[in-house]
């Protein structure tokens, strides 16, 4: 088994590979503005560092966010890319997810993400391993209750300290923590999401230039 | 011939999600995959929207190809696709895959301009482009005359719009006429029942002191809402069909007039129309009319061919392979305002410093 794990939701463009016992390589980088151009370099780096080459993946893993739109879709559309090419099957899992699995954490806790537009992408989990609540985006304000007094991982924590007072690491995503989760869920014989984005928001929708009365009344 | 290039194209700068598969210069397939019905009641474009509808469509769309091509893409010689210029979010998802499809199969990537594209899909239509060949390019995004001496390599712009596209006037024109979107087909169909010299709209930039080669539709658009305004305030019936047959009229003597005066400056005797304004089937006549009188050879694709779509830019990879371009490197940018003057984007080569990724991926990728 080889898991190739990709995730664009955030900030981090992140890769691993996974042998189903260990994580076997990984690169991570934080660069908001440069999924589209690093992502293909780092999945050329993993495989080079593990001395192995993308036939010999047999299983594709990616984060399907929530995320801000467009770094989004990078990692997506190329695992879905190389699915139809390699003829392996995609596995979606909630880049939320990821991030609380890395945490380790044994007790109640939320996951929140930069939404940007002063909001976060949040979820609610009782451990590392599961979550208990839809992922979300809202306002931090707007949920400091629903929050109040439990530890926050995640870059939501670090953008909204008033909010959100108790942070934990990590701050971003990693490939190789939502690769170890696929691991675990695939030996577990553990569903995933379908490989297609949450967006959790609708398009701005709005006609480019309104046609405006030219003709003064 | 069997060693002329087998290339995938990939196109993804608008709201088409097209993918091509091209022999040489002979089109195998053409999968087409729009979401124009969804901007329809926009009237216009919504760039989240193509995006959405690209990375849904992107992975369907070349499997589709594939098949109707009858090729396996172990065969293919290269992948090409868009970089650029382009609605930003939109060729990000087509220059991804086209990465991921190029990494996965171990073939040269071949990111290229939309534009040079658009004229070089004709080469599928009635053979090798003549060199050089002037271009009038118009659709919604674009307007613009090039002097291409060689697409793969040499292309010059000789002018374009200075304000609205060609295609956006007929998109706003029907919007104030409520004939929807898009606006080509419908004041095109319309246009053919109502008389071109029943209204005299300004023809822009056609003063003896104004730029020769560059066009602006901002002053006709506005005038023709004007008109339009001043018989519904006056409470008259609007004749849709003379003002849309007079405003075409307008665009189209224009555009033909420039073109045709740019291929006599400059020498050329073929003039090539491309754009999804080239379906419209007055300046095709038109253009045909004045180019004949000027002793010029017209060549426009069909209509499905001047569309946004995957074979031209299958057309323009399969051009670059023949004649040894470089490749592109495994960052290729998708560049939203990539220079017309650049037909394709060659990769960096050694000349980096720090990245060793590129030395690594073009042994491996380019053997
Ligand atoms: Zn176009």
């Amino acid at each position: 088994m080889l898991l190739l794990a990709v995730d664009t939701a955030t900030p981090a463009v992140t890769v691993a590979l996974h042998d189903g016992t260990d994580v076997v390589a990984e690169t991570s980088r934080v660069d908001a503005r440069r999924h589209g151009e690093l992502l293909l370099p780092a999945v050329h780096q993993v495989l080079g560092d593990a001395g192995l080459t993308l036939d010999a993946v047999t299983d594709l893993v990616v984060g399907v966010g929530p995320g801000p739109y467009t770094g989004l879709r990078v990692g997506l559309v190329t695992a879905a890319t190389f699915g139809s090419v390699l003829g392996v099957p995609v596995h979606g899992l909630c880049t939320l997810d990821g991030l609380a699995y890395a945490s380790g954490i044994e007790e109640p806790f939320v996951v929140a993400t930069d939404a940007r537009r002063k909001e976060v992408y949040w979820a609610r989990y009782d451990d590392f391993r599961t979550r208990v609540s839809e992922p979300s985006v809202d306002r931090p304000a707007d949920i400091a209750e629903q929050v109040a007094g439990v530890p926050v991982v995640g870059a939501g924590a670090v953008l909204y300290p008033e909010v959100f007072p108790d942070a934990r690491g990590p701050e971003h995503q990693s490939a190789a923590a939502l690769a170890s989760l696929a691991a675990e869920r695939l030996a577990a014989g553990a569903g995933f999401l379908a490989p297609v984005p949450l967006y959790l928001r609708r398009p701005d929708a709005q006609v480019p230039k309104n046609y405006k009365v030219v003709t003064p009344q | 011939m069997a060693d002329e290039p087998l290339v995938l194209g990939i196109e993804t700068s608008c709201d088409e999600t097209g993918v091509g598969i091209v022999r040489g210069t002979t089109l195998l397939a053409d999968a087409v995959a729009s979401s124009v019905d969804t901007h329809a009641r926009f009237g216009g474009v919504v760039p989240e929207i193509a995006s959405r509808a690209h990375l849904e469509a992107m992975v369907p769309t070349i499997e589709r190809a594939l098949k109707t091509a009858g090729i396996s893409a172990r065969d293919l010689d290269g992948i090409a696709v868009t970089a650029g210029p382009g609605l930003a979010g939109a060729l990000l998802v087509g220059v991804s895959a086209a990465k991921a499809y190029a990494y996965a199969l171990n073939k040269p990537l071949y990111g290229v301009n939309h534009l040079a594209s658009h004229i070089c899909v004709d080469q599928l239509e009635h053979g090798p482009l003549p060199e050089p060949t002037m271009a009038l390019l118009v659709s919604g995004g674009h307007s613009s005359l090039l002097l291409a001496p060689d697409i793969t390599a040499d292309v010059r712009p000789m002018g374009a719009t200075i304000d609205d596209a060609a295609g956006e006037a007929f998109d706003k024109i029907a919007r104030v006429l409520d004939l929807g979107f898009p606006g080509g087909p419908v004041i095109d169909r319309l246009a053919k029942e109502g008389d071109p010299k029943a209204i005299a709209f300004p023809r822009g930039l056609s003063g003896s002191r104004d730029p020769a080669y560059d066009f602006s539709f901002s002053g006709l658009k506005t005038a023709v809402a004007r008109w339009i305004e001043a018989k519904r305030n006056a409470g008259e019936e609007v004749p849709v069909r003379d003002v849309a047959a007079s405003f075409q009229e307008a665009v189209v003597d224009v555009l033909t007039r420039k073109a045709v005066r740019a291929c006599k400056d400059e020498g050329v005797d073929h003039l090539m129309i491309g754009g999804g304004v080239a379906a419209n089937s007055r300046l095709r006549a038109l253009a045909q009319e004045r180019c004949e009188k000027a002793g010029i050879r017209l060549r426009v694709p069909r209509p499905g061919l001047c569309t946004d779509n995957g074979a031209m830019v299958a057309a323009l990879g399969a051009e670059m392979v023949a004649r040894n371009r470089p490749a592109s490197d495994l960052d290729l940018s998708a560049d939203s305002s990539l220079p017309v003057t650049d037909p394709h984007v060659p990769g960096a080569g050694h000349s980096h410093d720090h990245d060793h990724v590129h030395e690594v991926s073009k042994e491996n990728l380019y053997p």
